[in-house]
This record gives C-alpha cells, sequence and structure tokens, in this order.
C-alpha cells in the first residue's frame, strides 16, 4: 500500500482534504509538519493547497526556506514522486523543482470556480492512468494562478512533453493554457486544480479520482524508471 | 477633565454618575474608559436588551442559547453545531476591506473559542446603488476583504447574499455568519473560575489599532463628512495569525488544558476579563504590563482597551500552564501570563505583578451594571402603495435579474470538501464531516436572509415573514430547519421610529419563530446605523440551520427539466404587491407601501414540511422558493441556471410580482404524487405548466428568450463594477 506525506506548513488548509480522497483510492496518508528534516517511510509525498506562511511576501516564497522543503528536494531528486496542488505548486516553483512562477490572474480576483482541463501526457506521475485528451472537470481556488514562464522555459516544456494538463478555456491568463507542468523525469508534477475536490460524487465530479489514482500507482513507475 | 473624557468616549452624563456610584468615587481615566467600551451600545446591548427577551430561546436540542460567543445546538451522532452572526458595519463603511476582514475573523474567533471546528461562512450583505462610485469602492473593497481573509484562514465562505438599495448608500451593513462544528464533550465557555488560576493571552500581539472600535465607531451615527477621521478606529487583521490560533486553541480545548476561554472582540482585553470573570463569579488582576504590546509607550487605557485582532484569552491552571506553552509554541503563537483569578470580586488593573493599582472595580459592574434603556417608541403611520403601473413583464424581468456569481467566485467555497450545494441556490447544504467527528450520514442546510423593503412597510410582518423565508429556504435543500440566528440592522435608537422599528421586527422574529418551532440561539443587534441623520430601512437578517438526517443524494437544486412540470406548492392567489421588489422598482408604487402580503404561519409551517418531506424523498428534480421579485424572478432564476425554458400560465400580472410568502415552485416528473402529496398535508398546489424550450413564456403576459435572460442575469453585477 503506498503511503503518501501530506506536507503542512503553518497556513496550509487543504491536508485533511488529500489525505481524505488519497485514501478513498487505496493510499494510507501521514501529515507532515513543515520542521520535519526527513520523508522517512513515505513512497509518494503531496503539498497540499492553503496559504504556507499566510502568503506573505509571496505564495511558496517563505515556504521554500521551511526544513521539510529541502527533504521535499532529496526526495524528488531520487525520483520519489512529489505532487503541489495550488499553494504546493506554488512552492515547487519557488523552490526550484518546476520552473515558471504563478502570478495573479487576469481579472486581478481571487476565483473559486469548476473549470474542464485536459489530459496533455500520460508520462506524469499523476497522469499515468488517464488518457491522453481526456477533459476533466475539476475545481480551481487561486488568486495566484496565472502561470508563466520564459520563452525557452515554454519551448523546453512543449518539447520534453512535460505539460501535463491544459485549461480547455483558460480562467486565469496562464500562458499556453498551462494547468499543470511535471518535471524532466515527470515524477514532480504540480497544478493549479484541485483534483481532491472532484473526488466524491455527492460534490458534483469524481473526475480527479483517475490522477489521484494514478499518483498513489506512481510509486512503481517512478522507481523502475 | 474627567467629564469631558466620558462624554468624548461616548458615555452620557447620567452613565457617568452611576459608574462613580457603583465606586463610591469618581472613576479615574482608566476605570472611565474600561466603563466606556463595556457599557457601549455594541457591547451592552443598553437599547435592545429589554425587547430581546421576547425572543423564544428553548428547544430540547439547544445545548448552549443567547449570551454566550456562539449557540450550539446538539445535531444527533454526538455532533454538536455552533453558530453565530454578527455585523461589521460601522469598520466597512470606513475602510470596507480591513472592516470586513476583521469581521469574519471576530466571527471565527466566537465559534472555535466555543470548542467548534468553523467549517463556513456566510455574508450578507447591503449596498448603495452600484452607480455611485462609492458604492462600488465599499462592494468591491468588502468583497476582497471577505475573500482576503476567509480564503486565508481557511474556512470556506458557502453562501450568502448582496444587494443594493439607496438607504444603504452612506452607512453599508456587512452581517457575517459562521457555523462550526465539535463532538458534543469539546463544548467550552467562557468562565474564569479557580482562585490563582492564570489569565493567558493567547495571539497576536496588542497594539494600538482599533482602539474606541465599539464605543467611538459602533456605537453613534456616521455624519456627512466625519467617515475619514475614525479610519484609526478600524482594526487591521492577519489572517496567517487566526489561523495558527485556530489550530492551537482547539489543541488547547481538545487536551483538556483550559479551564474557560473567551475571544477578544470589540473592548479587548477590557471586556475579554471582565466577562469571564462576571460569568464565572471570580475577581480578576491584570497586570498592563505581562502583555506582549506591539509598540512601545502604550498606555493603559490603551492595552486595555486595543481592539487588535487574533488573541484569546484562556484560563488555565498552574499546573497545566507548560503544556499550554508547548502547544501554542508548536502552532507558533505567542503566549503571557498577564493575569490571575482571584476570589475577590474585583477587577483590578495593575501597571506590573505587585505593583502600583491603576483601576479596581467590581467584576459584576461592568458586566452585569450594564446600563438597560426602555427608549421611547412611535409607529410610523402606514404608507399606501398607490397604483402601480404594470408595462412590459419581459424588460421589467430582465431588470430584476442578478447573478450573484461574481461575489462567490472569489471566496473558497470548497475547502474540507462538505459543500454538497454551492453558493447560488436556496440554501448551502453541507455534509456534517470534520477531522476529530464521529462519522455521520447527517447534513446541514443554511440560509442567510434579510428584506428591508418588507419590514420597511411593516417591520413585525416583515421579520416575521424573513424568518418564514428563510425556513422555506432549507426545507427546498430537504431540511427541516432546527434554529435562527439574527443580526438586526437599525438605525439611531434614539430615535423613536427606530426603536419601534426594532421593537416591532423583535416580535415579528419571535411570532415567526414562536409558531414554528425554532429557537433563536444567538444574535447581535447593530444600531445607529444613519448617515447624515437619515436611518437605514429596518433590516433584521436571519441564519436558518436546518438539518438533514440522512443525505443520500445531493440535493435537486434551482434548475429545470426539459418536459417536467411546474407546479406551486403552498399559499395562491394572494395577489397584494406592497413591499415587493416590482412595485418599488418598476411598477411606480411608493415607497415603504403597503400593505404586504398576508403570512399564515400555520400553513407555513405545513409548507416547509412538505417541501423538506417531499425533497428528501426524491420526488423533485428542481425547486425554488418564491421571494424577491416574485413568482417571475424565480421561474427565471430556475430557467437560467439550467438553460432550460418554460411555459406557464398564471392569474395575472400581480401574480408574477407579488412576494406572497409560503410558496415554492416545484419542477417534477411526477406531479400527481406531488399533488397527492399536498392534499395529504393540507397544502394548496396547482399546475402552473412545464419546464423545455428556449423560451421563458407566461401565456400572454412574457415571452423571452432564455438566452437574453441568462445575458441579463450573468452581466449585471460584472456590468455594474465594469468587471
Amino acid at each position: 500500500m503506498t503511503h503518501v506525506g501530506v506536507v503542512v506548513y503553518p497556513g496550509t488548509n487543504c491536508e485533511h482534504d488529500v489525505a481524505e480522497a488519497l485514501e478513498s483510492v487505496g493510499a494510507t496518508c501521514e501529515l507532515v509538519w513543515h520542521t520535519r528534516t526527513g520523508l522517512g517511510g513515505c513512497d509518494a509525498v503531496v503539498l497540499p493547497g492553503g496559504f504556507a506562511h499566510g502568503d506573505y511576501l509571496r505564495p511558496g516564497a517563505i515556504a521554500r526556506f521551511s526544513p521539510v522543503t529541502a527533504a521535499v528536494a532529496a526526495f524528488a531528486r531520487d525520483g520519489g514522486p512529489v505532487l503541489g496542488i495550488c499553494n504546493g505548486f506554488q512552492v515547487l516553483t519557488e523552490a526550484g523543482l518546476l520552473p515558471g512562477a504563478l502570478q495573479k490572474n487576469r481579472g486581478l480576483a481571487f476565483l473559486c470556480t469548476t473549470v474542464d482541463v485536459r489530459v496533455e501526457t500520460t508520462r506524469s506521475a499523476l497522469t499515468g492512468e488517464a488518457a491522453c485528451g481526456q477533459v476533466l472537470r475539476i475545481p480551481i481556488n487561486h488568486f495566484e494562478g496565472n502561470y508563466t514562464c520564459g520563452v525557452e522555459t515554454l519551448a523546453e516544456l512543449r518539447d520534453g512533453d512535460r505539460i501535463v494538463l491544459r485549461y480547455t478555456d483558460n480562467p486565469n491568463g496562464s500562458v499556453d493554457d498551462i494547468a499543470g507542468i511535471c518535471n524532466e523525469a515527470g515524477n514532480v508534477v504540480g497544478l493549479m486544480p484541485h483534483p481532491e475536490r472532484a473526488s466524491d460524487a455527492l460534490l458534483g465530479s469524481v473526475d480527479g479520482l483517475v490522477l489521484l489514482r494514478s499518483f498513489v500507482g506512481a510509486k512503481q513507475l517512478a522507481r523502475s524508471g | 477633565m474627567v467629564e469631558t473624557l466620558h462624554r468624548a468616549l461616548g458615555l452620557t452624563d447620567a452613565e457617568a454618575d452611576a459608574i462613580d456610584a457603583v465606586l463610591g468615587r469618581p472613576a479615574n481615566p482608566l476605570e472611565t474608559a474600561m466603563f466606556s467600551v463595556m457599557w457601549s451600545e455594541h457591547c451592552s446591548y443598553k437599547s435592545s436588551r429589554l425587547h430581546l427577551r421576547r425572543l423564544p430561546t428553548e428547544a430540547p436540542w439547544v445545548l448552549v442559547g443567547p449570551g454566550e460567543g456562539a449557540g450550539v445546538i446538539d445535531a444527533g451522532d454526538g455532533i454538536a453545531v455552533a453558530m453565530r452572526i454578527e455585523s461589521h458595519n460601522h469598520p466597512s463603511a470606513v475602510e470596507p476591506y480591513q472592516g470586513a476582514a476583521t469581521g469574519v475573523g471576530g466571527i471565527i474567533r466566537d465559534v472555535f473559542t466555543m470548542g467548534a471546528r468553523p467549517i463556513a461562512l456566510m455574508d450578507s450583505l447591503r449596498f448603495g446603488p452600484l452607480d455611485e462610485a462609492r458604492s462600488r469602492w465599499l462592494f468591491e473593497g468588502v468583497v476582497h476583504g471577505i475573500a482576503g481573509y476567509g480564503n486565508a484562514v481557511g474556512v470556506p465562505t458557502v453562501g450568502g447574499e448582496t444587494s443594493f438599495d439607496a438607504c444603504y448608500a452612506g452607512n453599508p451593513l456587512v452581517n457575517v455568519f459562521c457555523l462550526g462544528v465539535m463532538p458534543v464533550s469539546r463544548i467550552a465557555l467562557a468562565r474564569a473560575s479557580g482562585t490563582g488560576n492564570l489569565a493567558v493571552l493567547v495571539g497576536a500581539s496588542t497594539g494600538r489599532d482599533g482602539i474606541g472600535g465599539v464605543s467611538v465607531l459602533a456605537s453613534a451615527g456616521f455624519g456627512a463628512e466625519a467617515d475619514d477621521t475614525k479610519r484609526p478606529s478600524v482594526q487591521v487583521g492577519d489572517p496567517f495569525e487566526e489561523k495558527r490560533l485556530i489550530e492551537a486553541c482547539l489543541e488547547l480545548l481538545d487536551s483538556g488544558l483550559v479551564v474557560g476561554v473567551q475571544d477578544l472582540g470589540g473592548a479587548g482585553i477590557t471586556c475579554a476579563v471582565s466577562e469571564t470573570a462576571a460569568k464565572g463569579g471570580a475577581g480578576m488582576d491584570v497586570w498592563v504590563s505581562e502583555v506582549h504590546q506591539r509598540e512601545p509607550g502604550m498606555t493603559a487605557a490603551e492595552v486595555m482597551t486595543s481592539e487588535s485582532q487574533e488573541r484569546v484569552l484562556v484560563i488555565v491552571t498552574p499546573a497545566d500552564l507548560d503544556a499550554v506553552r508547548a502547544v501554542c509554541e508548536r502552532w507558533e503563537v505567542r503566549a503571557s501570563v498577564i493575569g490571575a483569578v482571584t476570589g475577590t470580586g474585583r477587577l483590578r488593573v495593575l501597571d506590573a505583578p505587585g505593583g502600583t493599582v491603576l483601576a479596581d472595580v467590581p467584576a459584576a459592574a461592568l458586566e452585569d451594571g450594564k446600563p438597560l434603556y426602555d427608549r421611547p417608541q412611535r409607529a410610523a403611520a402606514p404608507v399606501e402603495l398607490g397604483p402601480v403601473v404594470f408595462d412590459d413583464a419581459g424588460t421589467d424581468l430582465l431588470a430584476l435579474l442578478a447573478d450573484p456569481s461574481w461575489v462567490y467566485r472569489q471566496y473558497d467555497h470548497q475547502l474540507f470538501l462538505n459543500t454538497v450545494t454551492p453558493p447560488g441556490g436556496d440554501a448551502a447544504v453541507l455534509r456534517l464531516k470534520a477531522p476529530g467527528l464521529p462519522p455521520s450520514r447527517r447534513a446541514l442546510a443554511v440560509s442567510t436572509d434579510g428584506n428591508a423593503r418588507w419590514c420597511a412597510v411593516d417591520p413585525r410582518a416583515g421579520a416575521a415573514m424573513t424568518v418564514a423565508e428563510s425556513c422555506l429556504n432549507v426545507a427546498c435543500a430537504g431540511a427541516r430547519p432546527v434554529a435562527l440566528v439574527n443580526c438586526l440592522n437599525f438605525g439611531n435608537p434614539e430615535h423613536p421610529r427606530v426603536m419601534w422599528e426594532l421593537s416591532s421586527a423583535i416580535d415579528g422574529i419571535a411570532d415567526a419563530c414562536g409558531a414554528l418551532g425554532i429557537p433563536v440561539i444567538g444574535g447581535n443587534v447593530s444600531l445607529y446605523n444613519e448617515s447624515a441623520g437619515d436611518d437605514i430601512d429596518p433590516t433584521p437578517i436571519v441564519a436558518v440551520l436546518g438539518l438533514i438526517d440522512a443525505l443520500e443524494r445531493r440535493p435537486p437544486g434551482v434548475g429545470l427539466v426539459d418536459g417536467a412540470a411546474l407546479l406551486l406548492v403552498g399559499g395562491q392567489g394572494d395577489l397584494a404587491l406592497g413591499g415587493s421588489r416590482w412595485a418599488v422598482e418598476r411598477g411606480g408604487g411608493a415607497r415603504r407601501g403597503g400593505p404586504l402580503p398576508a403570512l399564515d404561519l400555520a400553513l407555513h409551517a405545513r409548507v416547509v414540511e412538505l417541501v423538506a418531506g417531499i425533497v428528501a424523498d426524491g420526488l423533485v428534480l428542481g425547486v425554488h422558493d418564491v421571494a424577491e421579485g416574485g413568482l417571475a424572478v424565480a421561474l427565471a432564476e430556475m430557467a437560467v441556471a439550467s438553460s432550460v425554458g418554460f411555459r406557464v400560465v398564471v392569474g395575472g400580472a400581480a401574480e408574477l410580482w407579488t412576494e406572497a410568502p409560503s410558496r415554492a415552485v416545484v419542477c417534477t416528473a411526477d406531479p400527481a404524487a406531488v399533488e397527492a402529496r399536498a392534499r395529504e398535508a393540507g397544502v394548496p398546489v396547482r399546475v402552473l405548466g412545464r419546464a423545455g424550450g428556449d423560451r421563458l413564456v407566461v401565456d400572454g403576459l412574457l415571452d423571452v428568450e432564455a438566452g437574453e435572460a441568462e445575458a441579463a442575469f450573468r452581466g449585471a453585477i460584472p456590468a455594474a463594477v465594469g468587471a
């Protein structure tokens, strides 16, 4: 059974939601406080949504200095599956584990709504069980979700098959409609939509489950690859 | 000098004399400052307390009634639900972002200091018309403030309501509701007991922000130009501090480390220590030097009355102090021992432990000795609505449609994976689930409602109709209404007409709650909502909590299903247009013109039970109560929610627009079954027509393309704010 570490910075608020959704697809979860310096026992790690350290200065700008972030970086270097959702994605870009940055939404307002995203690759830790071209209905919930990067980085992302999800109707101004990306190896993934919020029919969508199932099953892929 | 001080602090000469009489000597400036905040309208309810006693507050499922931080009910399965609503009108009028943000922070503290984890926020907002620049600034600032604080503190905003009227142009209303859940065993009360126990101030440092917020700001009206000068009385919020404070406080309560807990809101440390001491029948010594302060050189009076946010007071035994400090350290919140419980019944303020006594008053006098006024009342003469003109119903309908999603899309409304019915429906529906709670199939439905147009015509009947509407809203989600909290927003209580409006509205709430069997478990009164001498229309806001015993499927929502039948369930044939939005805004009727349609509370109780029952039993594909804008707006909102049109027949133009209570439109595939259930329940019902097509058609009266209605609905608010 996959054991997932769910990182909790002061100000993180989606940790219980992520753990609940991951457990519903067969994982076990452990909350990992931000002062931890190791991730012993974890097969995969999630940086959930919220406002790490209040998002003060800039989302993720302080969280990258929390001790656990260095442990996440080491875990990622070893090929361990790492998923950053929303604020977690912002932390991963600030920590240099993923390229680019998330700036304020076009429209300069917080946006909580449900959008369609298209799966663009299946070679990431988040999309192994999805199909390319599959459209998923998943909530977004952010002020700084407008993905941006330089032209060279964008070319690398495209050429390296590293754009994991694209919005079908861009809600926030992200370059190239990007909703999620991965690193070169595909084991580190960041996305702005919240798959855990689309994990129960009672809440309106179960489209996030295929992503979470892929992630929970991604351990073997990463270690064998 | 002291005499001018008490006036500057908002105390009357008679109140100052009463304070001297209590003390048996002239009060010193610090004591005067402490009394001024505790005896302010905001803290003392001195104009309303006498009348609030008429509200029904008891039911077997009520665990904590009015008078504590929040009301609490037993929701079953070992789970308690705490809720409260409070205004932050005056701060929001002066500084909309921070005013609204700190309103959110304050109401959340009221809930988690009861031991409950806050899981939902809602807001009732009122502004002037959006064609005025100041109203747009206030509206956008308030919404951004609620979003900025609520999202970051990690409590979803799951619903609310917003409306616009000229009476709020100088004095907007920002009422914030919070709901929390806990195991029944975790209920905590604000009590200081046990001589020698320690008072620990937990959370943010104390600064000069918000000095005199309750007395200078919340308990006086606005002049024409006074706004900007009051800005220093507005507090500044820090949601990140509050998030850590929530977690620390709930862990302290879970670990059984606290004797009593009280949030610091209006009147700051003074209020917290006097309330906990008075309720615990104890005394307390407070040491000013021990309060962690944001800046040097603060006076004792500033420290004692500062309304700096994100602070709570906990009473702990000396033996548990180290454990309390450890919990606070883990959550990175500061904790300072600022005093001790004494057996003297006196509240003493000392400059330092063992130091000079700066103030020495009986604790009970600040709390229990609060003034109580029976202010004069004068009923307003009834106004006739006068003739109304029915013009093109399609044009009127398009003008009355407005989608609030521009507001709620800025709020995280999904956190905690509980939100089954998001904002935009009749009531928010939430699963009853949180870390540490026993598993349960139960769910909650919550609706906040207010209608000043009704209450301006007839405050008693209008307030009763408001309660009735809120109950029907939760019934539309399949829930049974079980409790209510209210926020009473009125003008200057020294105006006899305002006092009559307040007293009458309280009677109306009591009428409806009594007849429907719903206890009032908490509330808040906001007076002096006036600017340049003009009072706002009477605006009682209510929040009704409903329980769903077993949530088997998503409630139907307001949408239509192509081909299904449309029925009007409940009251039939009352065509009175008094108090209706159409009559005032479109029909040329007189403002405050009546009479209102009649409310039959016995019928209403049957309608509520019937609607909740047919929804819970799955007989309904879509349902919407008929309220503001009447049947025309109700049907149109159902159509645009689903992009499905309708064709119906009604008895005439007045039936399109009357806001007669106790009615719901039901969309069903099995009209015979719904009719049979209605007959059994003794509720009138009739077939209106059928859902389907791409036009909104009322035979002979209205024919609008669905796309046109949808564009008017979606575009109204974005166009007004230039988004």
